[in-house]
């Protein structure tokens, strides 16, 4: 069974703003029955046309895409166009007090019905698309190659929640887009997708935390090693392991090709320049051979 | 909350009597049934008990019956086995519709050189017979096709396609795992080689299955080490459990016209009920012959999770065919092979009964699922001309 939030589960069993708005001002409809959620999203706005007065949604899906268009539509009311599109995907799931992993794609589809909803309310370009009997096209007014055969997402659009969620593997890929999720035909394209996209300056870099306790400090140590080291070395054949944290002390032992390698001495160094620019300023990496 | 038990096809309660039978082996009489010592003998005469008692509900004899730790266990066997004893066939026949217990490992098996067939079914689940009686050549080292679907309960013919297996000189194995102690079955008057069965299916704890052997049929074990099960499964014997499962074995059997008289007419109740009181649904598997105690109902234009936990609410217990509940994307591949399509495939929830079953529960179902598809069907943004 799914760990929802109290909050998911509140707003599953008693979903706010449910229906639609006949003289609506803006709608915003993704996913379709075949890929096994979806969301048609109403938004009517105040005579000045720029602030949301109310929002109705209508979806089908889990218990997490229920819960999430229902927190969207709390979300966005009394705010201005400009202020409801600066709405992420994250922040609906903080919303909710989180959403397992796998589920993230729920966020990812309000997030996107309410960029639809405003882009088509502005008289944006919207292509036409057929959503009943396609299997796919679960983002149709993204433009851009299709990736994702099966769920019918283009590299434009993966590549926008790559980098808005800092995603760094296929399968957090697939579990914020579902691409990837039925026969996994694409996961070397959503890979390269990945590099190209960590490989770019367009990235805000990540700040340090403020201030850290003990345990948050070593997660912290070990979720920087994962994401942001270890696959810098397997592009090398290299790898390391974390072997033990003590205060600011990390100690790493270099595994196959760093092992033993002339410049493991720099490669500490990188690694150390990275913790200390992610985590906390005092951190000393050491290597050991164990 | 009081729970309302509708998921026995994932897993069933323990019987008392068959908790009570297994209770003095871990404090007490916790010997090693290998031992030569009168403590360890008498828990080995309590396994040959319990090796008697499955034997006598299969139709088979004692040393038919080996233990193992799972009906995934039982399967991996099977097929490794049958592989291992025909080096030369190079040719797996299953079925698209097998528990993943079978599919995955058949589907690695094409990654080392194997050609393996998945026989089709059709919309309501029945097996491609022709496709199959086509599949089989002098290649096949081995047929592994269920004895009834875990989702749906449509029973397969697996006599008939043991027949035909054996005419081509391969070996035939049924994953019976949702059957024993639902239907009848009497391998003394069959062909099939090699059966898997799980206990915790049929009212006895999880970590016990058995794999039926029949008796001639050449053998290569899975886990090897030491004697136990005469050298075809090595490891110290789960001897509570086992005696459980003899037990379990002893009460299935006792019970097997109620399975196929009250639970099924509880099953039927149940499922022409829903289907009067909610429109735009369907029965996965409503045309085949099925297992008395399970029905799948497909209700169009709402997602099953958001029904299971509806359901939840109120303690009832079932199951369902979508994507959303198993962390995956896609709808049961059962589902995707009868070809049930994607307005309801999404939202197929599965009851399966049990003879702990009471008319109450049913009652409490049949009152509160309408407003629960009702419910899920006004926020739906599909469908809304069926409102």
């Amino acid at each position: 069974m799914w760990d929802y939030t109290p909050i998911v589960k509140d707003h599953f069993l008693n979903p706010r703003n449910v229906g639609d708005i006949p003289d609506a001002d803006a709608v915003g409809e993704v996913g379709s029955l075949a890929c096994g959620d979806a969301l048609k999203l109403y938004l009517k706005l105040d005579d000045n046309k720029d602030k949301i007065v109310d929002a109705k949604f209508q979806t089908f899906g889990c218990a997490s895409a229920i819960a999430s268009s229902s927190a969207l539509t709390e979300m966005v009311k009394g705010k201005n166009l400009d202020e409801a599109l600066a709405i992420s995907n994250q922040d609906i799931a903080d919303f909710l007090g989180g959403l397992p992993e796998e589920k993230m794609h729920c966020s990812v589809m309000g997030q996107e019905a309410l960029e639809v909803a405003i882009a088509k309310y502005r008289g944006e370009p919207i292509p036409e698309h057929d959503s009943e009997h396609d299997h796919g096209h679960a983002y149709p007014d993204y433009e851009g190659e299709i990736v994702c055969k099966c769920f019918g997402i283009t590299d434009t659009f993966l590549k926008k929640v790559i980098e808005t969620n800092r995603l760094t593997t296929a399968e957090q890929v697939t579990h914020f887009t579902k691409a990837g999720g039925a026969c996994g035909g694409c996961i070397p394209k959503i890979q390269e997708l990945i590099a190209q996209v960590l490989g770019s300056d367009e990235l805000q870099p990540r700040k340090r935390p403020e201030k850290l306790s003990n345990m948050k400090k070593m997660q912290l140590i070990q979720e920087v090693l994962e994401r942001d080291i270890r696959p810098l070395l397997w592009a090398d054949g290299g790898d390391l392991e974390l072997i033990d944290i003590d205060g600011p002390n990390v100690q790493v032992a270099f595994r196959k090709a760093c092992a033993g390698c002339a410049s493991s001495g720099n490669t500490a160094r990188m690694v150390e320049a990275k913790l200390r620019d992610l985590v906390a300023e005092d951190i000393v990496v050491e290597e050991v051979s164990q | 909350m009081k729970e309302i038990y509708l998921d026995n096809n994932a897993t069933t309660k323990v019987d008392e009597a068959v908790f009570e039978e297994m209770r003095p082996y871990f404090c007490e009489l916790y010997g090693n049934p290998s031992s030569m010592h009168f403590f360890g003998g008498q828990v080995q005469g309590k396994v040959t008990e319990a090796r008697a008692r499955v034997a006598a509900l299969l139709g088979a004899s004692p040393e038919e019956i080996i233990f193992t730790a799972c009906g995934t266990e039982s399967d991996n066997a099977a097929i490794r086995s049958a592989l291992e004893v025909f080096p030369d066939r190079r040719h797996v026949i299953t079925s698209r519709v097998e528990h993943p217990a079978v599919l995955t490992q058949c589907r690695n098996l094409t990654q080392k050189g194997y050609r393996v067939t998945e026989i089709g079914v059709d919309g309501a689940g029945r097996l491609d017979m022709d496709e199959y009686k086509a599949a089989v050549d002098s290649d096949t080292a081995i047929v592994s096709l269920m004895w009834a679907n875990n989702e749906t309960g449509v029973i397969f013919p697996v006599e008939e396609a043991a027949a035909i297996a054996k005419s081509k000189g391969a070996l035939f194995h049924s994953d019976a795992v949702q059957a024993i102690g639902k239907i009848p079955i009497d391998m003394a008057n069959s062909c099939i080689d090699m059966l898997s069965l799980s206990g915790h299916k049929l009212h006895a704890p999880k970590g016990i299955g058995v794999l039926y052997l029949r008796r001639g049929t050449p053998f290569r074990p899975f886990l090897v080490g030491g004697h136990q099960e005469k050298s075809r499964r090595a490891g110290t014997e789960n001897a509570a459990a086992i005696i459980a499962l003899g037990k379990a074995c002893q009460l299935a059997d006792q019970y097997m016209e109620a399975e196929n008289t009250t639970v099924k007419a509880q099953r039927d109740r149940l499922q022409d009920a829903l289907m009067a009181a909610i429109p735009n649904a369907r029965i996965n598997g409503g045309g085949a012959e099925r297992l008395p105690n399970t029905t799948s109902i497909a209700f169009e234009f709402v997602e099953g999770e958001a029904i299971l936990l509806l359901l939840s609410e109120l303690g009832v217990c079932a199951s369902s065919g979508s994507a959303c509940t198993s962390g995956s994307l896609e709808p049961s591949h059962v589902l995707r092979a009868m070809g049930v399509p994607f307005t309801c495939a999404h939202g197929s929830i599965r009851f399966s009964l049990s003879r702990y079953t009471t008319d109450a529960e049913i009652d409490t179902v049949i009152r509160e699922m309408p407003p629960i598809i009702a419910r899920l069907r006004q926020m739906s943004p599909f469908g809304r001309e069926h409102l």
